[in-house]
């Protein structure tokens, strides 16, 4: 296997105030890798970092491209869709308009078309709501479009942060059965950053522990899951 | 009676005109949340260059078409040298930005046509429309005008791939970022559009009010009144505002003593104020509703 992603020595500041250290971490293509950590450990910087939406040096190569100094919506054209905390939906608009904007930089009406189909497939709760202001769906409803509209521009790489935020345990269930669904069958590589270190471990092939900006344990999904450290400070056992 | 009618008819005329600015507003208002107070100056200076063309011997509508054209590209030009610079720029900055633009056009436009009243000829004539005396063709030709621009403007936002950009990058910037769409591009877009929208007010008001190159300053006004009674979220609350604003304008001017054409004016102010002291939002603006 090849690696998609490579990240090394990632610095990045928010202001004058240095969020990451140095990250160093690397995905496998195909994979499904988790980046665990506690509040303000620099999760969700690295996925922004990553698509250059604050301030950062060191290197990114996506699939041999540096990302350095493309801008956002050119990272986002090399095939990277990332779901935000927040989700990113555009909630005055309706559901099917959200899911056109995921492929807004895509040229196959057709296809387009065919892939609306495949997502209300795999939610079919969005097909009862297509014409629904996205803002007006529940939470979790609101999260799997926010999934939908980052498959609507079939990417090679999908960053999630923290998909569970304020789900309801059952529908993060439901959520992470599709994500690996998505990442086996559409191979789809995921970096999916999670508090639900338990079930972000079931998932993943690989998980990455990240501390105040600086990765300080990495291995199989396994592995973290056994280790006494990560038990005790992630998992609570 | 026929004086009732005959003033929310002419009224409906003039609405047109501030339906127009007001959409125009509201373009770069959605864009930018700026309100943009060379709106009207730009339109002004678009009419000089109708003029011009008409001058040199171009028949109206290919002038039309050229003016348009023209304001498109001078919108998108205006929005990448002076305002994508002061992007991240606090208000401040922007309202000086749009003083200076005003001050620029409006100087430019005296030196190169000078400060002389001229007549802008109307495509439609000014005789009896439908021989009624309650409006003339020209009304009746702004007001038909309006209501095709409206339609295009619906279809384009409703209907296009980058109609559906646009609208996403005006609500949601960071997230329209991140589905790959330009918004800095988006903005232009809109400035272009905007610029080309005030350029159709320009030449359709300019044989009513005569050119020259103060021309637009109490229509703009109208505008913002009209943009603000609507919503300045809302393009469809931009246009009924303006016709709302039109017939209120006539109707005051008529039946309240006193008031006449000198006052006119005041009371747009004053309508300003009232929407924003009763019903900040306008009548179709959201409210902006947040989930915490």
């Amino acid at each position: 296997m090849t690696t998609l992603l490579n990240v090394r020595d990632l610095r990045a500041y928010y202001g004058q105030v240095q969020a990451l250290h140095g990250l160093e971490f690397e995905l496998r293509e195909g994979s499904m890798t988790t980046l665990l950590g506690a509040n303000g450990a620099g999760k969700t910087t690295t996925l922004r970092a990553i698509c250059n939406m604050i301030r950062s040096t060191g290197s990114i190569e996506f699939e041999g491209n540096k990302l350095g100094s493309r801008t956002t919506e050119n990272i986002v054209r090399l095939g990277i869709a990332h779901v935000p905390q927040g989700r990113g939906t555009f909630t005055t608009l309706t559901v099917e308009e959200n899911l056109q904007l995921g492929a807004i930089t895509r040229k196959d009406k057709a296809a387009i078309a065919s892939d609306i189909e495949r997502m209300y497939d795999h939610f079919p709760v969005l097909k009862q709501r297509y014409l629904q202001q996205a803002g007006t769906l529940s939470g979790g409803e609101q999260q799997m479009l926010a999934v939908a509209r980052a498959l609507m521009l079939r990417p090679r790489l999908m960053l999630l942060d923290e998909p569970s935020f304020g789900l309801a345990p059952l529908i993060v269930r439901d959520l992470f059965k599709i994500l690996g669904k998505i990442n086996r069958e559409d191979k789809v590589t995921i970096l999916v950053v999670e508090q639900n270190a338990q079930l972000a471990l079931e998932l993943a092939d690989k998980a990455y522990v990240i501390e105040t900006g600086r990765i300080v344990m990495s291995g199989t999904a396994d592995e973290i899951a056994n280790n006494e450290d990560v038990r005790k400070s992630y998992l609570g056992y | 009676m026929e004086l009732f009618t005959n003033q929310v008819l002419a009224g409906i005329a003039t609405g047109a005109i501030y339906a127009c600015m007001a959409l125009a507003v509201v373009m770069i208002y959605q864009a930018i949340d700026h309100l943009n107070f060379a709106q009207g100056e730009m339109a002004m200076f678009s009419t000089f260059v109708a003029w011009q063309l008409m001058q040199w011997g171009l028949p109206y509508w290919v002038a039309f078409v050229l003016t348009l054209i023209f304001s498109f590209i001078g919108g998108i030009v205006i929005e990448r040298l002076l305002f994508k610079p002061l992007a991240k720029a606090p208000v401040l900055t922007h309202v000086a930005g749009f003083i200076a633009l005003f001050a620029i056009i409006n100087s430019v436009a005296g030196l190169l046509w000078d400060f002389t009243i001229k007549q802008f000829p109307s495509p439609f004539g000014s005789s009896p429309f439908l021989g009624s005396q309650l409006i003339s063709t020209h009304q009746a030709g702004m007001i038909f005008v309006t209501l095709i621009l409206l339609v295009l403007l619906f279809a384009f936002f409703r209907y296009t791939r980058v109609g559906l950009a646009m609208r996403a990058a005006a609500s949601m910037p960071e997230s329209a970022r991140l589905v790959g769409i330009n918004t800095g591009w988006m903005i232009a877009l809109g400035w272009g559009m905007a610029a080309a929208i005030g350029s159709i007010a320009g030449m359709l008001i300019a044989p009513v009010v005569f050119l020259e190159p103060n021309m637009m300053g109490g229509v703009l006004i109208y505008g913002f009144a009209a943009a603000v009674v609507g919503g300045l979220s809302s393009p469809l609350g931009a246009v009924v505002g303006g016709f709302l604003v039109g017939i209120f304008e006539n109707l005051v001017g008529t039946y309240i003593p006193g008031v006449g054409n000198e006052l006119k004016l005041p009371i747009a102010l004053a309508l300003i104020i009232t929407v924003l002291v009763v019903k900040p939002n306008g009548l179709f603006g959201r409210a902006i509703v947040k989930r915490v």
